[in-house]
């Protein structure tokens, strides 16, 4: 990508983000400041639409709004500009020049320069992992390794990898039967994930993490913390499982047997409190990954071992007194697949932020919010550590 | 893991897997061991345009050269399936299938029925279809429509590469006779397929683009004009709703409802001749399920009913354009911009 390195001091560039490794461009659907209005830096900017799902867009510093480049229904490939923020001290004619000589040498990034996946493989006990790492240049303290849910894939964390790893090290896996690691489960229990997660640390050398994990990865990361308490940093479980028995069958049951597009969009919108964010991009991408070869076996095995008869078999609020290590639980008040009352159980042991008006996928539904919590939450016991 | 290749190595990558997972998958046709051994040849053709290519090297005793007798190679297959394997049988140009109609239409798609449903026909017949590289006449015609007519088959009509490779190996797993439909002029296009095997299920449209001004409902290479029109239109502020069918038979009727009751307004593209053909059908479906939420007369986007002409500049005429999708869906619009405005 080519364009706008030059950034002239006291003035940001709002770009386009990139959300997941598919995204080429999205959609501007809405301003949510004015021109020449003053926003904080972490305000919420404009909204995107993109073809598998919605966000916003969060200021990268304080400054003033100067000017909507792209307005509301324009289409801006990523990295393309669609605001400019500055000092109000920056006179209009230099924010004019730069957004004409911006937009005069900005070339999109090629399909063909991104088809070099970012992603890698490796090998746990002769089983495949794919992971998604990115890291800054220094990163600091222990690294951070995400884990999705049932069903779910590294790209569930299209929201959060980036912005976690502006300071440390973020490795996002695909679990076991799981997005493109091997489709082999063996037992598909909390035990059998929390195994290979160790595995995983082992091969790219972390001696300790920080866990992050949602729903069934709030359980591994649970479960793998338990059992070896000294190479876990911190866990934080956004609608952890685990924490109480109840689960909806609908979802676990429905994600197994949907066959057809149809049918896999009325249980992925059981993930969000707004069904809206269900676009057809996310719907297909799941369906895309439904019919690998062994993918239903595996999810099978998986539901049977974890959620027998409708109920989570391993839950771990009685052992919760035993983690050494800060806890930080993230709930969706709206949560339709493990209810938000499960949060309660970590409240003694803890932090607990249950977030209004999100459903079971907050790291997803509210983004921005879940990043700032996860990063003060880091950043808190790191400074204490340090 | 999934990574960009042509609609053609889809194909073929889905044979070889199917071929290295069941033992039963045989696939003949003619060329397709041609050439192998012969002077200054490196590897056996793979068909006539090399969509087999590797296959010979790996599966010596599975991939059988035909004589030019389609009627013969095809009854073959017809039998072959009945009696235990999985035959993918190519037959070139669907052109010439006229001379296996009754292996075809009497045989292949008739013994579940006519024994109670105690013998199947796991069978696979590949064929090019379509107009677009001067091949004139007998060579350029869009025929899935015949066979979408015929109960006992089921026709598969891909436009991208993911869905080539997923459908045939559905084709190939299913225990019916497959008619698969190759497009001649996407065999070169490029989209992301996923390395390990998947399926595509057959009767399931593919919702393409989302819109709710118009839906385009198309098969094969005019969803791709369909997508060139309906970029065009956007920025002109209509939003098109395009729907590929990726199988005419079984045929995703909710799929076409849903769309047609979400838009209201229905064009229909078909590179096959108008008379009894799939556009026709389609728009008859809609006419009966949907008259109380069109909002406009459907248009069909079809060739003439006249043969493809050999002549260039008449053949790109011949077929649907994305001028002429664009022009029936300002039509149904009734030439406003932005259908609810």
């Amino acid at each position: 990508m080519t364009g706008g390195e030059a950034t002239p001091p006291g003035l940001t560039k709002l770009a386009m983000p990139k959300w997941g490794l598919s995204m080429r461009q999205g959609k501007v659907t809405d301003w949510l400041v004015e021109e020449g209005e003053e926003v904080r830096q972490g305000e919420e900017l404009f909204e995107v639409e993109t073809e598998k799902i919605d966000g916003a867009v969060e200021s990268p510093a304080a400054g003033v709004l100067r000017r909507r480049v792209a307005e509301v229904g324009a289409v801006v490939p990523v990295g393309g500009l669609v605001g400019v923020l500055t000092d109000p001290s920056v006179p209009d004619a230099d924010v004019d020049t730069f957004i004409a000589e911006f937009q005069a040498s900005f070339v999109p990034e090629e399909a063909e320069a991104e088809a070099e996946t970012p992603t890698r493989t490796t090998e746990v006990g002769g089983r495949r992992l794919r992971y998604l790492e990115r890291a800054p240049e220094a990163p600091a303290g222990d690294p951070v390794v995400l884990l999705h849910g049932f069903g779910g894939d590294l790209n569930n964390w299209l929201f959060t990898t980036e912005k976690l790893a502006e300071q440390r090290r973020v490795y996002a896996l695909d679990l076991p039967g799981h997005g493109e690691s091997v489709k082999d489960v063996g037992a598909g229990d909390v035990d059998a994930f929390a195994e290979m997660l160790g595995g995983f640390l082992d091969t790219v050398g972390a001696r300790r993490a920080h866990l992050v994990g949602h729903s069934m990865g709030g359980a591994v990361a649970l479960a793998y913390a338990l059992a070896h308490p000294d190479r876990v940093a911190s866990l934080t479980l956004i609608a952890g499982a685990g924490l109480g028995e109840e689960i909806n069958p609908d979802y676990i049951d429905g994600f197994v047997a949907a066959e057809r597009r149809r049918e896999l969009k009325g249980v992925l919108e059981l993930l969000f409190a707004d069904p809206g964010l269900v676009h057809r991009q996310l719907v297909d991408d799941v369906l895309r990954y439904k019919r690998l070869d062994g993918v239903d076996a595996a999810l099978r095995t998986v539901a049977a071992a974890m959620y027998p008869s409708g109920r989570q078999a391993r839950v771990l609020t009685g052992e919760l007194a035993r983690l050494p290590m800060p806890l930080l639980a993230i709930w969706g008040e709206q949560d339709r697949v493990l209810p938000a009352a499960h949060a309660d159980a970590a409240r003694a042991h803890g932090r607990v932020e249950v977030l209004a008006g999100t459903g079971h996928s907050p790291h997803i539904e509210a983004a921005n919010e879940v990043n700032h919590l996860v990063i003060g939450f880091l950043d808190e016991l790191e400074g204490e550590s340090r | 893991m999934a990574r960009t290749i042509t609609y053609m190595k889809a194909i073929n990558e889905a044979l070889e897997q199917e071929m290295s997972r069941d033992p039963t998958v045989v696939v003949f046709g003619e060329d397709n061991v041609g050439g192998h051994g012969a002077a200054g040849e490196m590897d056996a053709w793979g068909g006539v345009l090399g969509v087999t290519k590797g296959l010979y090297a790996k599966y010596p005793d599975r991939i059988l050269d035909t004589p030019i007798s389609e009627s013969a190679f095809i009854g073959a297959a017809v039998g072959a399936a009945c009696s235990g394997l999985r035959p993918v049988a190519e037959l070139m140009f669907v052109d010439f299938m006229g001379v296996c109609f009754d292996q075809i239409f009497n045989q292949g798609a008739k013994l579940r029925y006519m024994f109670g449903g105690k013998a199947k026909v796991p069978m696979v017949i590949r064929t090019m279809w379509g107009a677009g590289i001067r091949a004139a006449s007998q060579h350029s015609q869009s025929l899935y429509s015949i066979f979408t007519h015929v109960p006992g088959l089921k026709v598969a009509v891909p436009s991208t590469p993911y869905d080539a490779k997923g459908l045939l190996i559905s084709a190939i797993r299913d225990d019916d006779p497959v008619i698969f439909f190759e497009n001649k002029v996407l065999y070169t296009i490029e989209g992301e397929v996923p390395e390990e095997s998947y399926t595509v299920p057959f009767g399931e449209a593919n919702l393409v683009r989302e819109g709710d001004d118009v839906s385009v409902v198309g098969v094969g290479r005019v969803v791709h004009m369909a997508q060139e029109a309906a970029e065009r239109l956007a920025a002109d502020g209509i939003e098109c709703e395009i729907v590929d069918l990726r199988t005419t038979s079984p045929l995703d009727e909710d799929t076409i409802y849903e769309t047609v009751e979400k838009t209201g307004r229905l064009v229909v593209v078909d590179e096959g001749n108008p008379r009894c053909g799939m556009a026709a059908d389609i728009a008859a479906l809609v006419a009966q399920n949907c008259f109380d939420d069109l909002q406009a007369p459907v248009q069909m986007v079809t060739a003439p009913h006249t043969p493809p002409p050999f002549t260039g500049s008449l053949e790109d005429l011949y077929v649907p354009s994305a001028d002429k999708i664009a022009e029936a869906v300002r039509t149904t619009t009734g030439g406003k911009v932005g259908a609810r405005a």
